[in-house]
């Protein structure tokens, strides 16, 4: 069909081709972030080795953009340090898409937000293995 | 690629008859209608004769009619105008909860300007209550407004009902009838409308003109000013060639209404029965029974809307969503949610409504696009997990 397209080329790709799609069976960090409300929700699943991320996979409801920022922030994900991947911001996901319409850019955000919420995630796992257990006498 | 169109009640294509007629007046019929001499003569019947069309189409006199620029612009000159015109009588108003913008956003404006507003609630199939309306009614309500048929759902309200509780009780009432023009049988006389809103562009006429038919006595205030056409209610040099086109889109709608109202019933019907027996977890919304020939909303659980439009058009075919991301707005369709429809299913709303052109192959060349569009989206989906059907294919039988 004719007429300008709603999304850059490489917005449709990872749309219709999506990297990483799926679930890890007992991942090291899980981000979820978004509502059915506003219509986008992501979760973000990720293994991490040695401090970087061996491995992300994501699951997602919501619009093209959605789709392919979370495509997009796991293949940017993957094999990055943790202090790397927090610092990972949506203007980046966005920009690796060749861009988002203005009203889309907020998906871009929920990619950051989620990926963020899985390393918060994995890093309260690690502390809580940490904690001294209680020894009862 | 062939496109499918499926997107009606958005706008249709201007047909062949119409831009035939046009193009006859933009050629040949070139003066003011408010000139004297002979070219403003032959523009001025012109006008007078798609005037009549319009009026015929829904059983009003050619002087009820007043052209205006759209279906938007009539709701508004509706609204306010009779809101305005009647201050002094009284500043309430009752309208319904799934009402078009053009609505909503005039009656919100006239809260600003103290009137007070009802907004009736919905059924879960997005119907009017005309008890509950009746209960509303005080002595300060000076206009009920209330659709006729809704534009996403197609759902068609108690109208008739609502006129002769109006009548009954000395309010006047206005119609939107902009969707139900052309689609389903609409009579003034019948619904005992003061006032009803059409628009061109609905009917396979052009885009820009639309037309409020008022019945004689209803006091209305115009919006703008600047001259005497359409009795002091609109002023502004017709467009000619635009009423010309609307007048010959009413009477081809007219004349094919009740067998075109049946081919697309039944073509609508075909896509709803195999949508539901080869997708899993599908829900219509809107009243069964009670909806426009042509519209199919439905609900594809676990997957949202856009996706499915961007699926769909990979394929050519084109239809709408009642998504946040499809509409450009923070929540989804206020239709939807007014019905109590949740909003995870609201968001994997998508509204089909046929037209002329759609033949039995676009539908059933559609229900196979949708099986693996919508099988691909509930794999990728934290909502499904396969447990939901028992098969973990996404939801369909193959």
């Amino acid at each position: 069909m004719s007429g300008d397209s709603l999304y850059s080329e490489k917005v449709m790709d990872h749309f219709h081709h999506p990297r990483n799609v799926g679930k890890i069976e007992n991942p090291d960090g899980v981000g979820t972030v978004g509502n059915p409300v506003c219509g986008d929700v992501m979760k973000l699943y990720i293994t991490v080795k040695d401090g970087r991320i061996s491995d992300a996979k994501f699951q997602t409801f919501g619009c093209g953009a959605a789709i392919a920022t979370s495509s997009m922030v796991t293949e940017l994900a993957k094999g990055k340090t943790l202090e790397e991947a927090i610092a990972l911001s949506n203007k980046e996901v966005a920009a690796a898409l060749d861009g988002l319409p203005p009203a889309k850019m907020h998906c871009s955000m929920l990619g950051e937000e989620a990926l963020k919420a899985a390393i918060e995630d994995y890093r309260k796992k690690v502390k809580a293995n940490n904690e001294p257990q209680n020894i009862e006498h | 690629m062939k496109t499918v169109y499926l997107d009606h009640n958005a706008t249709t294509p201007v047909r062949e008859e119409v831009l035939e007629a046009m193009f006859a007046i933009y050629r040949g019929v070139t003066g003011n209608p408010s000139s004297i001499h002979a070219f403003g003569r032959a523009a001025r019947k012109e006008v007078e004769a798609g005037r009549a069309k319009v009026a015929a189409a829904i059983g009003a006199k050619p002087e009820e009619i007043v052209f205006t620029g759209g279906g938007t612009e009539a709701d508004n000159l509706a609204i306010l105008g009779v809101a305005f015109a009647n201050r002094k009588r009284g500043n309430h108003i009752i309208t319904s909860a799934i009402e078009h913008h053009a609505v909503l956003h005039a009656c919100r404006f006239l809260e600003k300007e103290g009137f007070s507003v009802t907004y009736l609630p919905v059924s879960g199939e997005g119907l009017v209550d005309p008890k509950e309306l009746a209960n509303e009614i005080r002595p300060e309500t000076i206009l009920i407004t209330v659709m006729t048929a809704n534009n996403e759902i197609g759902v068609i309200q108690p109208v008739e009902e609502i006129g002769e509780i109006a009548k009954a009780r000395g309010v006047v009432f206005h119609t939107d009838a902009i969707q139900a023009l052309g689609k389903i049988p609409f009579s003034v006389e019948k619904t005992e409308a003061g006032l009803a809103a059409l628009s061109a562009h609905k009917v396979y006429g052009p885009k820009g003109v639309g037309a409020l038919y008022v019945r004689r006595g209803v006091r209305l205030q115009p919006l703008t000013y600047g001259g005497h056409h359409e009795r002091g209610k609109r002023p502004g040099t017709e467009n000619v060639a635009g009423i010309v086109g609307f007048g010959r889109a009413c009477e081809l709608a007219l004349a094919e209404l009740t067998a075109e109202a049946d081919r697309l019933r039944l073509l609508r019907d075909r896509l709803c029965s195999d949508i539901s027996k080869k997708i899993s977890h599908v829900k219509l919304n809107g009243a069964p029974g009670k909806r426009l020939p042509n519209t199919l909303n439905m609900s594809f659980e676990f997957v949202e809307g856009e996706g499915i439009l961007l699926g769909l058009e990979m394929s050519g075919i084109a239809a709408a969503s009642g998504s946040a991301c499809t509409s450009g707005e923070l929540t989804p369709s206020h239709v939807l949610s007014a019905m109590g429809v949740p909003a995870a299913l609201a968001q994997g709303s998508i509204r089909f409504s046929l037209g002329r052109e759609n033949t039995l192959e676009d539908i059933l060349g559609t229900v196979e696009v949708l099986i693996p569009v919508v099988r691909r989206l509930r794999l990728m989906s934290p909502f499904y997990d396969g447990s939901q059907d028992g098969t973990g294919t996404g939801g369909d039988t193959r």
